[in-house]
């Protein structure tokens, strides 16, 4: 129990750490990989808690994924970061005020809070422990879950096929492949007969 | 030093103020603004996990998952708008976002 709370500390500090720095860093580009070291931070976070597939689900998805997507765009950008920091120091008053709210009134709400006894007994899918957490959630998800499960994948064609139509264009100047205008190419159209009188050229 | 299920609430906590701050402040650049959301669902993702183990209870995890697919599909829609809206206006910052005058 002693390694899971050193363990504990070091993932949290680390998050807290990487996650102010995803904020606070000059350099987009650094605020990115430093977003991707908190994912790495949380997924063992929920190694600690048992959730290993959720674990290795957010490091395949943030990092592999989203991460990666944040950074070609933060690449692709050609956009003067330093002019957007503008600002950022007549905003800080405001937002350390308001963090700083939310962070007391959180604290307070959860150190002043118990679970209700009975609550605890009114558990929906209550997790073996003689099969593994990935079993766990596959026997949930495709049984009592199915329907969220088959909105999700909704939800993800959704989101590429908006990703796509956004960013499909049509560039001036390009050759591109056109089926339909060579499925009604005629031989009419495409070869001319010349009667060409010898030594005198068209 | 024994780790309970209030330490990881606070630690989502003060990650989910961290996503506000940055929010706060970097009010200009809206890439970092989608971060500061990703921060945010992160700090959801680690309280509904921490449910799930401290009261046994698989479902906490499928949620997560649901919030996973949400917030990969909102990473991809928010970016496509950020490079569509770069595209036509060659700036990103959000207060040059008004070209609906709404």
């Amino acid at each position: 129990m002693l390694w899971a709370s050193i363990f504990f500390y070091i993932f949290a500090f680390v998050l807290i750490t990487s996650a102010f720095m995803v904020i606070s860093a000059r350099n987009p580009v650094h605020a990115v990989l430093f977003l991707i070291l908190a994912f790495f931070n949380a997924g063992g976070l929920f190694l600690l808690l048992g959730a290993e597939f959720l674990a290795l689900m957010l490091i395949i998805v943030y990092v592999g994924a989203v991460a990666v997507l944040f950074l070609f765009v933060v690449m692709m950008l050609d956009v003067d970061f330093a002019e957007l920091r503008a600002g950022f120091t007549k905003y800080m008053p405001v937002g350390a005020f308001i963090g700083i709210l939310l962070v007391v009134e959180l604290a307070l709400i959860i150190t002043q809070w118990r679970f209700n006894p009975p609550s605890t007994n009114v558990q929906s899918a209550q997790s073996a422990s003689d099969i593994t957490n990935t079993e766990a959630i596959g026997r949930v998800l495709y049984t009592d879950y199915v329907y969220a499960f088959e909105i999700a994948g909704l939800i993800l064609l959704v989101a590429m096929i908006g990703a796509i139509v956004l960013t499909l264009r049509q560039k001036e100047g390009v050759k591109r492949q056109d089926v339909a205008a060579q499925v009604a190419r005629r031989p009419e159209d495409g070869v001319e007969i010349c009667q060409v009188e010898p030594g005198s050229g068209l | 030093m024994d780790v309970g299920l209030q330490h990881y609430l606070i630690l989502a906590a003060i990650l989910f103020t961290i996503g506000v701050f940055g929010i706060f402040l970097n009010r200009k650049n809206v890439i970092i603004i989608l971060m500061s959301v990703e921060l945010m669902l992160l700090a959801v993702n680690i309280n509904f996990v921490a449910f799930s183990y401290f009261l046994q209870d698989i479902t906490g995890q499928i949620f997560s998952i649901m919030i996973l697919t949400v917030a990969a599909a909102e990473a991809a829609v928010g970016l496509a708008i950020v490079v569509v809206y770069y595209r036509n206006r060659g700036s990103i910052a959000v207060e040059d976002i008004n070209m609906m005058k709404g």
